[in-house]
């Protein structure tokens, strides 16, 4: 049994698209550090680095290489989408398929769906499709389909965008709530205060290239890079 | 118009009449069309998925083949079935020239690729919203198609649906293989097909209203079976 996945490693790294680099060649090491934000002005490349990281994009220069087997690895991570992908079923059913898909029995896998929906506060719409929520309640439930089978990494493209305050600190909680059980946290935003309040690292892109990296705090106080400073400024980069 | 009139009044009478021969052939054609598309449906619902999440070489050529086919007209398949059943063809020994059997056999393959195409069509588009959440949670080839097809139910009705609408209208196919023979093969179309053929233009016309609504009552109960318009948002 491996106990972990990390380090996570990626090696002049790119995405190339009809011959336009997206992202890359990106240098960068992910520890165990408990959660990380990437940030940067639109277009950065952050999806395609998280998607990348997580190998729903294929790596089309450079390496990106976990410390256990791809096979073991790709099991104990999970992905939440900037517009969460929803399924035609009731809302337990949603919780529970990554369960089912791993071969796990169906009333086990039920009862985890259960207690995963009353953790995001889905209790009273469990038998609903999942299709009727609102907006904030779809978020938390691809959190809780997410977090059903305890990934060891949790990648997150923007959770929160176009969610108010409350729907924000709402999934704030049931994430710092899965960091404190062992989930790593790898999370896009274009929320600087969200970077701030649950990140430990960040890395800031731009133009596709890893400019900036280091703790949260340092980060924030004193960016090392002229870019990075201008996008805290709220410059606007082109 | 007095035809269409009489037509009415005919099926009317065969109806309240409870006719014995009408309840056989309505019967058969029910056992015929229902088989070839379960059969049909069983066949083509996961080729459908199987299509839309697999990339192969031919992939395109062969959406076009099966799109193309169907068109088949059904006086071939008949023709083509009855030689493949004939004591002279490779499946002779097995006896199954006039019977309902062969009949099945040629509706299912009128209405594989119509099952085929329409449920591609709706997997496809399933296959496009779901594609990263399947792959990025590890799903087999397999699971990816069983959820499609799960959660596109109620689009894939239509495909079934649409199959047996083919199957229950059939007649130039099943005329050949099965003979139209009483008590035997003879299903409504092909009894329509006599009764007209004979001038009995008041009884073709009114087991034709029969057909209508047995395909119209077969449809509505299909829908409320699995209660679609019930639940939308799935």
């Amino acid at each position: 049994m491996v106990d972990t996945i990390f380090p996570l490693v990626l090696r002049g790294a790119c995405v190339r698209r009809r011959g336009t680099t997206l992202v890359g060649p990106i240098d960068l090491e992910l520890g165990a550090c408990a959660s990380t934000a990437i940030i940067g002005p639109n277009g950065a490349g952050k999806t395609s680095l998280l998607r990348l990281m997580h190998g729903l994009e294929r790596c089309d220069g450079g390496t990106v290489d976990w410390s256990s087997p791809a096979a073991v690895a790709r099991k104990r991570q999970a992905f939440v989408f900037q517009t969460p992908i929803i399924m035609r079923r009731t809302v337990l059913e949603c919780i529970a398929y990554p369960l089912a898909i791993r071969g796990m029995g169906k009333k086990r896998s039920r009862e985890l769906a259960e207690e995963w929906g009353e953790r995001v506060g889905l209790k009273s719409m469990l038998r609903n499709p999942a299709g009727a929520l609102s907006g904030g309640e779809k978020q938390k439930l691809a959190l809780a389909r997410a977090l059903t089978t305890a990934p060891d990494v949790l990648f997150l493209d923007e959770p929160c965008a176009n969610l108010d305050g409350r729907a924000t600190k709402e999934i704030e909680k049931i994430l710092s709530d899965a960091c404190s059980e062992g989930t790593r946290i790898v999370m896009a935003t274009h929320d600087m205060g969200q970077a701030r309040r649950i990140s430990e690292e960040v890395l800031f892109l731009y133009k596709g290239r890893l400019h900036e990296s280091g703790r949260t705090n340092n980060f924030f106080a004193a960016p090392s890079t002229a870019e990075a400073a201008a996008f805290l400024r709220g410059d606007i980069l082109l | 118009m007095n035809e269409l009139f009489s037509g009415f009044l005919e099926a009317g009478r065969l109806i309240i009449s409870l006719d014995g021969d009408l309840a056989e052939i309505t019967l058969r054609s029910l056992h015929v069309t229902l088989t070839a598309v379960a059969i049909a449906s069983a066949i083509g619902l996961p080729a459908g998925g199987w299509l839309a999440v697999t990339r192969f070489r031919w992939r395109r050529h062969v959406i076009a083949v099966v799109n193309a086919l169907m068109g088949l007209p059904p006086v071939v398949v008949g023709l083509i079935v009855y030689i493949l059943f004939s004591r002279a063809g490779p499946f002779g020994v097995l006896g199954l020239l006039f019977t309902p059997t062969a009949m099945i056999v040629a509706q299912i393959i009128i209405v594989t690729p119509l099952v085929i195409s329409i449920s591609h069509q709706a997997i496809r588009e399933l296959w496009a919203e779901y594609h990263d959440l399947l792959i990025s949670m590890n799903a087999s080839k397999r699971q990816r198609i069983a959820t499609l097809i799960y959660d596109g139910r109620r689009a894939l009705l239509t495909a079934s649906l649409a199959g047996f609408g083919r199957a229950i209208g059939e007649v130039g196919a099943i005329m050949i293989v099965g003979g139209n023979i009483d008590h035997a093969t003879r299903v409504l179309t092909t009894a329509i097909a006599l009764e007209t053929s004979k001038g009995n233009f008041s009884l073709a016309l009114g087991l034709g209203f029969i057909l209508i609504g047995l395909a119209v009552a077969v449809n509505v109960a299909i829908h409320n079976l699995l209660r679609t318009e019930r639940a939308s948002l799935w």
